[in-house]
């Protein structure tokens, strides 16, 4: 096992950089997650720690030395990739021993471990198939079987299970963190997908893609995921973790920092921003709602709130709730409905609650928590 | 509708009917001169008048009196098995040297990049588009006054791999493409180097390529003629289609021998596809990646 610490890593290809001033640490034994849009360098982070892209600066450490030239071979990790990128021509049992059959593991060690893979992911009668004859998810139990076979102290998921359908991804998510709660291996896991980074990790790094800002990095938080729920360190985070996104709407903070204005109304400051709001007193600011923290006047009993008249623009039926969007002025909101009631069709006028301790106060110019 | 469609059938059939026939009639024709024992280039002798009938007779692709006297006699009293030997020899060395290069090449034009790929793909496509016998006069400066390889294998091998091997690069390095780099990042991951790699997964991923490939260089050796007929200058060193042209040259009109050679020179390419035609299969890496 090790800890992973990234010292100011930087990446770039060609002229375009596309990692900057990277620093933050994996502990040993924890569930890493890195979770961002789609061109983030989530994916090159991985795959600098894996060795397979080269580091333009910084230093890289995986336990107690500096891997920046290590071969990928021996830097002593395991990688599942998105594509599962089984060995075609080889078989269950093959593709899981390649890695210990390279590493010339006596015989008898090699099938005592690879059996040992094999039982525990439940792949046992499989050993004699070649990829092709077996479903998404147990190609995917292969490529696990391969990483933890070898024992390594890092394992790396790329995307492990996005061509996998719904079900299956939620059993294999599942699965997975069971797997690495039972091993205890370092794990850093790469995924778009916000839902399968709050649910996995024991800590998520938020990237996104990098600006010209020679300063900036594409590290926005990293914490645990209530931390990153119930307090974003920025409008990216607060709008990026959670389903439905969270509303940010315009603000301003009244003349001696006490409340906050917003479409007229005003309510007071909690807590946790008064001193920041005293600072900034009189400023515009940017104000970030939950969607379960605004709800219909009938259904919320809450302290205190901010009455919202609307005009409801679509509701979205999910079940056991109903997401309605409705607009305020020029900007369209969502809330939360129960499904259960009778619920507004699109154009009705509906008068909703702003839970008023919930909200979250952002600089409106640097995007950051105030604080 | 049925009428309409029987109809375009019937021209259909008779235009590749027609073609099948002008394709097999001279390989039927071979076939039934080297059966008919004899060295004549007809298979029957006409009468001074003939009848249609007679005529017709004529051209058909059927041997008067079957024997095979031709087989035996060109591997008994001529030298033909010793020039058949050669072009094993010289064919199967063009064969592995050609594959072996072109594989290593291919893979470093597929997977890396480094100063002049670009140019050397384009370079060995612009070999390929003057004809072999362009090349001759250097070829046999080189290959006979400086290297001194005249009338030896290996001489004539270096010639034909040089021609074999930008085909059979542009070949592989295409195949070697499709097959998904993720691969082999899983396998440097889990440890193996760039030659086990190559070894272990790549070559064995592209086995339908290869032998595609290896057809290939075969086939080039196996049937080339006016190279052989210039570097090969002693007879005993003839490969197979120089001999043949041996019996029908100059003074000589043994067209029973030529066919009967003919038949057995074409026997190992049709045993090469029969073998390697299970390796020309698609879809060899499904599975692997989705």
């Amino acid at each position: 096992m090790a800890s992973i610490r990234f010292d100011n890593i930087g990446k770039s290809f060609g002229e375009t950089e596309v990692i900057k001033n990277l620093n933050f640490s994996v502990n040993d034994g924890e569930f890493m997650v890195f979770v961002g849009p789609s061109g983030c360098g989530k994916s090159t982070v991985l795959r600098m720690i894996a060795g397979l892209e080269t580091i333009s600066y910084g230093e890289l450490w995986i336990g107690d030395r500096v891997v920046n030239n290590v071969h990928p071979k021996d830097r002593d990790i395991a990688m599942v990739f998105q594509s599962y990128a089984l060995y075609p021509h080889m078989n269950v049992y093959d593709n899981i021993a390649f890695g210990l059959k390279i590493r010339k593991l006596p015989n008898a060690e090699i099938l005592k471990r690879v059996k040992d893979a094999a039982e525990l992911l439940g792949l046992d009668k499989l050993l004699d198939r070649k990829p092709k004859a077996l479903s998404g998810g147990q190609r995917q139990r292969v490529a696990l079987g391969r990483a933890i076979v070898r024992n390594p102290s890092v394992f790396l998921f790329d995307e492990p299970l996005s061509n996998l359908d719904a079900e299956l991804r939620v059993q294999m998510r599942a699965e997975i963190s069971k797997l690495q709660r039972r091993l205890n291996t370092t794990t850093v896991y790469v995924t778009h997908d916000q839902v399968e980074a709050m649910t996995m990790g024991q800590r998520i790094a938020v990237l996104r893609p990098c600006t010209e800002n020679p300063l900036d990095t594409n590290l926005m938080q990293c914490g645990s995921p209530m931390d990153l729920y119930d307090r974003p360190d920025n409008i990216f985070v607060a709008r990026f973790i959670g389903t439905p996104r969270m509303n940010v709407l315009p603000a301003r903070l009244s003349d001696d920092g006490s409340e906050v204005e917003l479409f007229g109304g005003r309510m007071p400051v909690s807590a946790q921003f008064k001193e920041a709001a005293l600072a900034m007193r009189g400023r515009e600011v940017m104000l970030g709602i939950r969607p379960e923290h605004i709800g219909a006047d009938h259904e919320v009993d809450w302290k205190q709130t901010q009455p919202l008249q609307g005009q409801v623009e679509m509701v979205e039926l999910l079940g056991h709730e109903a997401i309605l969007h409705f607009k305020v002025g020029e900007h369209v909101l969502t809330g939360r409905l129960h499904s259960h009631g009778s619920l507004p069709a699109s154009g009705d006028t509906i008068s909703m609650q702003l839970k008023c301790e919930a909200i979250h106060l952002f600089d409106k110019v640097t995007e950051k928590r105030l604080r | 509708m049925a009428d309409i469609k029987t109809k375009n059938h019937v021209w259909l059939h008779v235009a590749l009917i027609s073609f099948t026939v002008l394709a097999i009639y001279p390989v039927l024709w071979v076939l039934a001169l080297s059966f008919s024992g004899q060295q004549s280039v007809g298979l029957i002798d006409l009468p001074k008048d003939p009848s249609f009938l007679e005529r017709f007779r004529g051209i058909l692709p059927m041997p008067a009196h079957w024997s095979i006297k031709n087989f035996t006699e060109v591997w008994t009293d001529q030298d033909f098995g010793r020039w058949m030997w050669n072009s094993v020899v010289v064919s199967l060395m063009t064969t592995a040297l050609g594959v072996f290069l072109a594989c290593t090449a291919a893979y470093a034009f597929s997977r890396f990049r480094f100063p002049g790929r670009n140019t050397g793909m384009l370079m060995f496509l612009i070999s390929q588009m003057f004809p072999g016998t362009l090349m001759l006069i250097p070829l046999f400066i080189i290959i006979v006054k400086w290297l001194e390889l005249g009338n030896t294998y290996v001489g004539l091998v270096i010639v034909y791999a040089t021609t074999a091997i930008p085909f059979c690069v542009w070949m592989l390095k295409g195949y070697f493409d499709t097959i998904p780099y993720d691969i082999e990042e899983s396998a440097l991951i889990d440890g193996a180097s760039r030659l086990t790699i190559f070894w272990r997964i790549i070559l064995p991923l592209a086995k339908p390529a290869i032998a595609i490939t290896a057809l290939f260089s075969f086939m080039t050796a196996w049937n080339e003629f006016i190279l052989a007929s210039i570097f090969m200058e002693s007879e005993l060193n003839y490969t197979a289609p120089v001999g043949l042209r041996f019996f029908v040259g100059g003074f000589s009109s043994q067209w029973g021998y030529f066919a009967a050679g003919s038949v057995i020179v074409s026997l190992p390419v049709v045993a090469l596809f029969l073998q390697l035609q299970k390796y020309l299969i698609s879809g060899l890496t499904a599975g692997s990646v989705k």
